[in-house]
């Protein structure tokens, strides 16, 4: 595990946000259970699991929106829960829902949000100014909220939360809903602005390469506890096996599972369907030829082989057991009942 | 303040830019204001009147002839010549007339002889308005036929003379206070009841509560621009209504600064009410299921469509405490009796202490969490 290092990377910078022991209960349900970390000035740092697992909750604590449980969060050198104005004052956040009015303007928006954060009148114009250039929104800030796309929404929301020169930005889930292009051309922003604005970033997301791209740290979180942290390299290392061999059979049987795990530098086998298996290996091109050996001395035929290198979904495969995608489409839950008198 | 007066410029500029709000919460009142206050309160014209006459005397020709006069002139009946009494009770039952009149046999006799002459008069109770209307109408009749044609020179009966102290008011009039009172109600249910909870639920709440705005300044800046949205609508209400039932008082300078005080009063109790029910609501359906329940608790106890001396005590009890009885009283004392300050101070004292008292109560409950 590469928590140390990584650690030990954002140790050398001053810290923008401390995680201590953060712990988080709905009665007996503990949402966020015993969570450190932290975050060093001008950083993007990501908080990666499924949908429930304690994300947002803990940046809604970080963020003042919910009161911790249990430990502490110091923001900006200001601990959340004693000093929760002052945390407000310097942090820019993006909730999940879109925040901007519909009704108004893309510039009311802004000009609402400056108030709110007694932004003085004579910035007012040249912030909003500003930040309309840095998401390209300068040419619809005359137009209802409500007529812009999905993703010039999002950039709107991104704009609002930088109004008044945030010291620390944080966006929860900040590309969900969004299409592909729309996505990337968000990441795109994001990483302009972290590098123009000098800004300390934490988002959540449940997109890996979301996380593998943006991210200089990544945590990752499943059901309320940290299971990982590092840079996404780190992490990819800490996995044993440095690439993944998905081998598709033409025919389902018991037997591939252990002829799989028998070959030479395989560290892990994953069944994905019938027939279909991710390979863990110290050496991908190694195993592709002693897989094909083993397929032609068996009869057997290949449908597809593919090797790449180890990912997040790899990462998060080996330290949860499952992989994120099958968090975020869970299988239907009812199933039809037999029909009388039919055959099992 | 200048966080507030941004929760307040975010109120207008939505209200003012999507005027559903603005429509439906003059709509629907100034709707009931021209069919109720054209429907009720109205005189009963053309109602079928059966006649039986079983004397044909000169007194019964006489007696039919005022019920001719009455079918020509005010026109509150007409006459249908019947032949048989149990035909025409059977008759009024189905509803295919609405009274019948019997003149029994030896009418004339009896009238002349001062022999205690009767009349028969079959109703249809059911319809309280319509049988009450047509035995004034007769009682009426009667009364003339009976008055003696040379009247005595020294009255002997007691007489009431009765003064009335303000014009004709016609139900329309009768109606225009409690409809500028559902004006401001039906703004505050919609603007500070139902908009609020979506606000919250679609997350703009999330937004306000991240920035360093205090808990004060968002309570006050939400309820201050609902306050304001259902002044506007008190006052286009009043202007409209007055016009409509023909109301002059509205070019008073002095009765409109007391039209003007009651609208702030009454906006203030009204948006403090809703927002203490909707303090502590999330879920968008519950303002909308409150509507109607709300609307029957506090609009008929309020004395605006039936006089509170005729409900039984728990009733009362209601519109005691209701925001909208005061209202109604005070919009009455100026609209329609021209009463001045002396009439509405305790309308305004109570509405202007119900805002305050329910929004302080509301203040602790707001969390300024999620």
């Amino acid at each position: 595990m590469s928590t140390a290092s990584a650690n030990s990377l954002s140790a050398e910078r001053p810290q923008a946000i401390t995680v201590e022991h953060a712990v988080k209960r709905y009665g007996s349900f503990e949402a966020v259970k015993d969570v450190s970390f932290s975050v060093a000035e001008g950083e993007i740092f990501g908080l990666l699991g499924p949908n429930g697992a304690g994300k947002s909750t803990l940046i809604r604590m970080m963020t003042t929106l919910i009161p911790l449980t249990g430990g502490r969060a110091i923001v900006a050198g200001h601990d959340v829960a004693k000093d929760p104005d002052a945390v407000r004052r310097v942090i820019g956040v993006i909730p999940q829902a879109l925040t901007s009015d519909p009704d108004l303007t893309v510039e009311e928006n802004l000009s609402i949000y400056a108030k709110l954060y007694s932004v003085p009148r004579v910035e007012r114009a040249k912030n909003i100014a500003a930040v309309l250039e840095a998401v390209d929104l300068t040419q619809w800030r005359g137009a209802q909220t409500k007529t812009l796309s999905g993703g010039m929404r999002r950039r709107l929301e991104i704009a609002r939360g930088l109004v008044h020169n945030p010291k620390i930005f944080f966006l929860d889930e900040p590309t969900t809903g969004l299409d592909p292009v729309s996505r990337i051309a968000v990441w795109e922003m994001l990483d302009n602005l972290r590098r123009t604005r000098n800004l300390t970033m934490l988002l959540t997301t449940h997109y890996m390469e979301e996380a593998d791209k943006l991210c200089d740290r990544i945590a990752i979180v499943d059901h309320g506890t940290l299971v990982a942290l590092g840079s996404p390299i780190e992490l990819k290392h800490s996995v044993p096996g440095a690439n993944v061999v998905e081998v598709h059979f033409d025919r389902e049987s018991e037997e591939w599972q252990k002829r799989l795990e028998g070959l030479e530098g395989v560290t892990s086998v994953q069944a994905e369907s019938a027939g279909f298996y991710r390979v863990l290996t110290s050496s991908g091109s190694k195993t592709t030829m002693q897989l094909v050996e083993m397929a032609a001395s068996l009869g057997e035929t290949l449908t597809s082989l593919s090797v790449q290198n180890t990912s997040l979904d790899d990462v998060f495969v080996h330290y949860t057991g499952r992989q994120l995608r099958d968090e975020q489409v869970k299988p239907p839950a009812f199933t039809l009942p037999p029909r009388p008198g039919a055959r099992p | 303040m200048n966080r507030m007066s941004a929760i307040i410029e975010r109120e207008m500029r939505k209200f003012f830019r999507s005027p559903t709000l603005m429509i439906m919460s003059l709509m629907m009142p100034l709707l009931q204001l021209v069919i109720m206050g054209n429907a009720f309160g109205g005189k009963i014209v053309g109602a079928r009147v059966a006649v039986i006459d079983y004397d044909h005397g000169p007194e019964a020709v006489r007696l039919r002839e005022s019920f001719d006069a009455v079918a020509a002139n005010i026109k509150t009946f007409k006459t249908i010549e019947y032949k048989d009494e149990f035909q025409a009770r059977e008759d009024v039952r189905t509803g295919r007339i609405d009274a019948a009149v019997v003149i029994p046999a030896q009418y004339s006799r009896r009238v002349y002889s001062q022999d205690k002459p009767q009349l028969g008069l079959v109703v249809d109770n059911s319809d309280q308005f319509m049988s009450g209307s047509l035995e004034a109408e007769m009682q009426a009749l009667v009364t003339a036929l009976t008055t003696p044609v040379i009247q005595p020179r020294l009255a002997n009966s007691i007489a009431l003379e009765i003064v009335e102290l303000y014009p004709y008011v016609n139900y329309m009039k009768f109606l225009l206070p409690l409809t500028v009172s559902l004006a401001m109600y039906i703004s505050v249910m919609i603007g500070g009841g139902m908009l609020y909870i979506d606000d919250k639920a679609r997350g703009v709440h999330e937004g306000y509560l991240v920035t360093p705005i205090t808990k004060f300044e968002l309570v006050f800046g939400m309820n201050i621009a609902g306050s304001i949205k259902a002044m506007l609508a008190g006052i286009s209400i009043t202007v409209i209504g007055s016009l409509m039932a023909g109301l002059g008082v509205i070019f008073h300078p002095q009765a409109l600064a007391e039209l003007l005080c009651l609208i702030v009063a009454a906006s203030i109790a009204f948006n403090g009410m809703m927002f203490l029910l909707m303090v502590r609501v999330d879920d968008p359906l519950v303002p909308r299921a409150m509507f109607g329940v709300l609307n029957t608790l506090l609009l008929y106890p309020s004395g605006g469509m039936y006089p509170i001396a005729a409900f039984p005590r728990w009733l009362q009890a209601i519109s005691v405490v209701d925001p909208f009885t005061y209202c109604v009283h005070g919009f009455k004392a100026v609209l329609l009796k021209d009463g001045g300050f002396v009439a509405i101070q305790y309308d305004l004292l109570f509405l202007f202490a119900f805002g305050i008292g329910t929004l302080l109560i509301a203040t602790p409950l707001f969390k300024r969490t999620l």
